[in-house]
């Protein structure tokens, strides 16, 4: 049960507020028709399942209803930072 | 009634307060403070149950949450009953009845036991594994077999009459255990002002300071004890929780407790209270202070009622005032054990020696033992005990001091009790469940938690250090500490007490001890007694291939039983070291998950049961429903009208009676219940544009526009009308189940990919009461109660919408169908929505007026070919797909969502699934939903699979069955037959047709 | 009605949801078909359902127009995250979402306040008005906390949640918005259809503390 900071509501929630709705800064591509089939897939279907830090999309559903980003270690489940929509990630997994 | 082991004057019990109880069908009398553990053991009950594999006889072991054997059937009436009470947490309640779990027909004759004794070999380690894997379907058959045989307790046949909650807490410092060191902690932290949670599984709190020997501040530790729990009590930011376990410590330092409010009172509980309640809490920091287990060592035949913990035997003589025997052998690796042959002594019963493993014991315990003249063997061990239902004797021998065996020098002591001492394990299970591994620590002789994952810190026994003042000292750092961490740092007067208490020698690292014979030859060693898992069975494991510690733990059932191994993991990691020639830091160690102790399905589900199981949503027109006999439907958490039976109809009576009479004359509909979403903004259009398929651009204020809404691999996932209110103002209706994911997905486009658009969503599904009046007459009925709209058929067009007042009520008017009849969905604030419906049924008697509900509204949409998003389609299902290809706008400027996603090779290729009507050749026959369709019914199993049925119903209108379905390559397939094999071997023949059955100009909704 | 307010009316719909004054038209609360099981004098806990308010959920993405507005035709400033405002006639401004507010008055002042709002204010907004899809439940007493503990996740503590606070979260298994009112008294603003759903979850957990309703 995750303890979550909305980046919107100023404070931390509890985790059945919030929905996860997979990998962030997913952009739909700016013109959809110039979009190869396998562009337009990657877009739709591909997504990353890393170990470690992952920026995921979230939705304080049950409370603003705004979404935010989070960056996330998936092996300790440690929540590194919550931004909002638009902003980039302050902590990044080392290049590999 | 006498109780032959209650020693006199000593225990925290209540002589004056005598309670009786059964176990096994025998009344007994105990007292109140008792256990029903140490009520058995005064009354000289030696057998309290059968092991799980070989059928053993199995007595008290321990006298706390590490029980193994007493597990109990607790409860008087067939409602109460409660599967796998542990006897020795279960307090004694007068009238209390309980009974053995294992043992089947009776613990005293087990006809299991001979089997045991027969196969000898008969439940080898990996039984299950080998014996029980196939085939797979005779596994019913064989789980039945081993629950009988094991015993796995049994849960009521009733309905559980009592109650159980959750409470959300949230809390600065949460101690876990409320011994020395967990008092401690929670004393400085809660005077340091932050809010503190104190949990302790017991009833009192004090833990092992409640039968201690020793003093705190010049006084019986027990009366520290009492003072400091009184000083807790006083402070409004310390909450103190007994009876409560934590169970489980998860992400973020959230931790459940699961407290037993009435359990020590069992059915004789109050009513009203609740039984147990799960504490779900969010800690600032945890301090775990959850003391050790002692453990028991592994020698042959250790499992005969009789042989015991040392420091249980100490805790019911001390605590209970109960010596659970007559003659003692204490054997043991370290000092503590020689407490229990001092406090037996005391008792006046006689202590027949103590045997330790080590050549030269030198502490102050073992000093006082043996000035008080008690025997004391030295350099050896209690290799073999003799006796089947109780100890008898022991067979001792010296220990090679340079190998793991004996050295000669046999004796046999006769006896009645062993209490064995192989040192302490910490408890490190919610450590554990953080995902931290424990570390081996060589000085402690056990593994003591890993690195810290969480905001967690330690205080006494789980560090290994065991000694009152050790414990005092750190629960009093940790607490301050925790304290300060949250924030919290008020200065506080506390000073470390003063503790008088015997010094203690090193002890021996021994788990197993040696037999003369090889360890597979021995009588069998038990490791974890529930499980019926000894020694050899590992050795064989390791033998076999599994040396992983995870593997033997599988391969034998190490630590699977409801005590999760709280005995029996260390030894059992250490035969697997020695067995694989492994120190047990490079075995590594078994991790423990949450639960510590079992759950009950009460407490986990809380208050969220029966009628608060799932919520309802009603409308407000849902008393009239319920008071004119609506069956009701569940759609998603709504409750429906499905249909409004009358006296002595069928359901496909009333179907046909509510459809005609919309056809007809006038029906109405609650169609309150479709999501609704106001939305507002200069660019309130465009976004409609982007997110339907169909345009938006040109639709006038006062019209209506069907939309269908895809994802962005083009695949249909709602649908609805949206109508334009004002030039940047529109009401969009979404299907019922799909409200909310509609809404999410509007802000889900405007705030992460189109923010630069002005335009805002706001819900009002609850908001608008919607009755739908459809059938020829509803515009005669309508206009009864509406005199400042213009009704008339040009002023008021299909697919107009106009603000008026229906009934006295200011309400929107909608001029759309869903059934293909003249139809006006009436939309009012829900507050007033009852007294309109009620208006309307009143005035539309004359016309015969005719609630219908969700069936007929199916049927009439149907017979008209309009789909139902998610019974219709299933997200494979593109616009054209669904023909509805006259909904989608390719010319629209913005590549709308979708678009992309339908034109990609596989959407766009021949051969597709495509919805169709279906005429069965039988006008009689309704296909069932879901029914395959096959181009060849003769052809051989496995069939090829064209497509399946979606809708199907019989319509009254038509007076025949009608159907929609998915067929590969349909929409180009009008009238070739189709097969439905059936589960009867029976085959449906249908035709494949349009889905629009009934009026196909769509004349009637346009008059 | 001024010439913008006759503009603001093609661009918004807006209606006066609310029958004519004298009309013999029942109005009926969420919760006006709820049968309550109450256990008399010795209670813990109290509850009321203040029906039939005029909710009007306000949007504005820091439109400063929208703002003044506000404050000219209420007197009040939108507050800022998780406050609420309120004056002495018991209109009150709750914040929701940064760029969300729910404003509670009479329901027969609903549609007059959303005239005036639109009448001052310009640029992007909306005002939607929502009176018929929730209800306003007052709960308090000694034990209100405890009831609110069994059924919310949120922290009630006063050090987290104190007068005037608003919070939207889950509640049971719907949601609600929730402002402390008092030390031991309670606002909850719950939905329309869960109403019957929450009433009885309600009831059940003040059950041990007794429950009275007024
Ligand atoms: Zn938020």
């Amino acid at each position: 049960m995750l303890c979550i900071f909305c980046p919107h509501c100023g404070e931390y929630r509890e985790e059945e507020e919030f929905s996860a709705r997979g990998q962030a800064h997913i952009k739909r591509p700016e013109d959809p028709e110039a979009c190869s089939d396998e562009e337009w897939g990657n877009y739709m279907f591909f997504r990353k399942n890393p170990k470690g830090l992952h920026h995921e999309l979230w939705v304080h559903s049950a409370g603003c209803g705004k979404f935010f980003n989070m960056t996330r270690d998936t092996v300790s489940y440690e929540i590194k930072e919550t931004y909002k929509i638009g902003e980039q990630p302050s902590v990044v997994a080392a290049e590999k | 009634m006498t109780q032959p082991n209650r020693v006199q004057d000593a225990g925290r019990i209540n002589r004056s307060r005598p309670l009786t109880f059964t176990f096994n069908g025998r009344t007994f009398q105990g007292y109140e403070g008792d256990t029903v553990a140490s009520a058995l053991l005064a009354n000289g009950i030696d057998i309290v149950g059968r092991s799980f594999k070989y059928a053993r006889p199995r007595g008290i072991v321990a006298a706390g949450a590490e029980e193994p054997n007493a597990v109990l059937q607790l409860g008087a009436s067939e409602a109460a009953q409660i599967p796998n009470v542990r006897a020795t947490q279960q307090e004694l309640y007068n009238g209390l009845e309980c009974a053995s779990t294992n043992g089947w027909p009776t613990v005293e004759f087990d006809v299991m036991a001979y089997l045991g004794k027969i196969g000898g070999g008969m439940m080898p380690p990996g039984f299950y594994n080998k014996t029980f894997m196939s085939p797979q379907s005779l596994w019913p058959t064989y789980e039945k077999y081993i629950r009988k045989a094991a015993g796995l307790g049994r849960a009521s046949k009733q309905k559980d009459p009592d109650t159980y909650d959750h409470l959300n807490q949230h809390c600065d410092v949460l101690v876990v255990g409320g011994g020395a060191a967990g008092l401690a902690a929670a004393l400085a932290a809660g005077e340091a002002g932050a809010r503190v949670i104190l949990a302790d599984e017991q009833a009192e709190f004090g833990g092992a300071l409640l039968h201690s020997n020793d003093w705190i501040n010049e006084k019986p530790a027990s009366n520290w004890v009492a003072e400091t729990v009184a000083r807790l009590r006083t402070m409004d930011n310390v909450q103190l929780l007994p009876y409560s376990t934590v169970n489980g410590y998860h992400d973020h330092n959230f931790l459940t407790i699961h407290q037993r409010q009435t359990d020590h009172l069992g059915e004789t509980a109050p009513q009203g209270l609740t039984r147990q309640r799960l504490h779900r809490v969010r800690a600032g920091w945890v301090v775990l202070a959850t003391g050790a287990h002692e453990r028991p060592l592994v020698y042959a035949n250790n499992d005969v009622p009789g042989c015991m913990i040392a420091s249980a035997v100490s805790t019911y003589i001390r605590r209970y005032g109960v010596v659970p025997g007559n003659r003692l052998v204490v054997a043991t690796t370290n000092d503590y054990a020689y407490q229990t042959a001092i406090d037996w002594a005391n008792t006046g019963r006689q202590v027949v020696a103590v045997v330790d493993s080590r050549p030269d014991p030198d502490g102050e315990l073992v000093a006082a033992a043996e000035k008080a003249g008690i025997r004391v063997i030295k350099g050896s061990v209690v290799y073999d005990v003799q006796g089947s239902k109780r100890v008898k004797s022991v067979s001792v021998a010296r220990l090679s001091t340079t190998e793991l065996s004996l050295a000669g020098s046999e004796t046999t002591l006769d006896c009645d009790t062993v209490a064995t001492s192989g040192g302490w394990s910490p408890v490190v299970h919610l450590s554990c469940h953080t995902g931290s591994r424990p570390v081996w620590d060589d000085d402690v002789i056990g593994f003591v938690p890993g690195p810290a994952n969480q905001k967690q810190l330690l205080a006494g026994g789980i560090q290994g250090h065991y000694s009152i003042a050790e414990c005092l000292a750190e629960g009093f750092s940790a607490g301050a500490q925790a304290a300060t961490n949250a924030g919290f740092d008020k200065p506080t007067d506390l000073t470390v007490p003063k503790v008088h208490e015997p010094s203690v020698g090193k002890a021996m690292p021994l788990f197993y001890v040696p037999h003369k014979q090889p360890m597979t030859r021995a009588p069998k060693q038990f490791v974890d007694y529930q499980n019926d898992v000894t020694a050899a069975s590992i050795d064989v494991a390791t033998r076999e291939g599994f040396e992983a510690i995870e593997h033997v733990k599988r391969y034998t059932a190490l630590g699977f039983g409801t005590d999760q191994g709280k005995l029996g993991n260390i030894n059992g990691m250490a035969i697997t070291a020695q067995a694989v020639n492994k120190t047990i830091p490079e075995t590594g160690t078994t991790v423990f998950r949450p639960n510590y102790t079992p759950v009950t399905f009460g407490a986990i589900a809380g208050r969220n049961a029966r009628e608060l199981f799932v919520p309802e949503r009603y409308t407000a027109m849902h008393q009239w429903h319920v008071d004119n006999g609506a069956k009701f439907e569940d759609v998603g958490e709504w409750k429906r009208p499905w249909y409004y039976p009358k006296a002595g109809e069928s359901m496909q009576d009333s179907l046909n009676r509510e459809v005609l009479a919309v056809r007809n004359g006038v029906g109405m509909l609650d169609a309150s219940t479709l999501g609704k979403i106001d939305i507002q903004g200069k660019d309130a259009r465009e976004f409609l544009g982007r997110i339907y398929t169909n345009a938006w651009a040109k639709l006038a204020v006062g019209k209506c526009r069907y939309g269908l809404m895809c994802g962005e691999d083009g695949m249909v996932f709602d649908d609805g009308v949206t109508s334009c209110l004002g030039e940047n103002h529109f009401l969009m209706t979404t299907t019922t189940g799909g409200a909310a994911h509609v809404l999410e997905w509007l802000e889900l486009y405007h705030q992460t990919e189109w923010p630069e658009l002005e335009v805002f969503f706001t819900s009002v599904t609850d908001h608008w009461a919607t009755m739908t009046i459809g059938g020829p007459d509803s515009r005669k009925l309508l206009a009864e109660l509406c005199d400042d709209i213009d009704l008339d058929k040009d002023a008021f067009k299909f697919m107009d919408w106009r603000q008026g007042t229906v009934a006295g009520v200011p309400a929107r008017v909608f001029r759309i169908s869903f059934t293909g009849e003249l139809s006006y969905e009436i939309n009012v604030q829900a507050n007033f929505g009852m007294h309109v419906w009620k208006k309307l049924m009143e005035h539309g008697a004359k016309y015969g007026i005719t609630p219908y509900g969700t069936e007929t509204m199916h049927i009439l949409r149907a017979e008209k070919g309009f789909i139902i998003v998610g019974q219709d389609t299933d997200s494979t299902l593109h616009p054209y797909d669904l023909g509805m290809g006259w909904a989608v706008a390719q010319q629209k400027p913005f590549s709308f969502v979708g678009k992309r996603g339908m034109s990609r090779e596989d959407p766009t290729k021949a051969n597709r699934k495509q919805l169709v009507g279906l005429l069965t050749k039988d006008p009689q026959k309704v296909l069932p939903e879901g029914a395959q369709a096959v181009a060849d019914p003769k052809q051989a199993i496995p069939m090829t699979m064209l497509g399946h049925v979606t809708s199907s119903y019989y319509s009254a209108t038509l007076g025949r069955s009608i159907a929609m379905g998915t067929i590969r390559g349909g929409l180009d397939r009008m009238g070739e037959t189709v097969y439905y094999p059936m589960l009867d071997g029976s085959v449906v023949e249908a035709e494949i047709c349009s889905p629009v059955f009934y009026d196909p100009k769509g004349d009637r909704q346009n008059v | 009605m001024s010439e913008a307010a006759e503009t603001q009316s093609e661009i918004f719909a807006q209606m006066d949801q609310v029958p004519a004054a004298g009309s013999d038209v029942i109005a009926e609360s969420p919760l006006s078909n709820f049968h309550w099981k109450t256990t008399g004098a010795e209670a813990g806990v109290t509850l009321s359902e203040q029906g039939l308010a005029g909710h009007l959920v306000l949007r504005s993405a820091g439109n400063s127009s929208f703002e003044a507005a506000v404050e000219k035709v209420l007197g009040m400033s939108l507050p800022g995250p998780l406050q609420s405002v309120s004056d002495d006639s018991g209109r009150v401004i709750r914040w929701t979402s940064p760029d969300e507010w729910l404003l509670t008055v009479s329901n027969s002042d609903a549609f007059s306040v959303e005239q005036q709002l639109r009448a001052e204010a310009s640029g992007h907004y909306s005002i939607v008005n929502v009176s018929g899809g929730q209800t306003i439940l007052m709960l308090s007493g000694d034990s209100a906390e405890m009831v609110l503990m069994k059924t919310c996740h949120y922290d009630t503590h006063e050090s987290s949640f104190p007068v005037g606070k608003v919070v939207r979260t889950t509640f049971a298994k719907s949601g609600a918005l929730i402002r402390r009112v008092g030390e031991s008294e309670w606002e909850l603003i719950i939905r329309r259809s869960f109403s019957d759903y929450l009433a009885l979850w309600l009831q059940d957990a003040a059950g041990e503390y007794g429950l009275q309703i007024i």
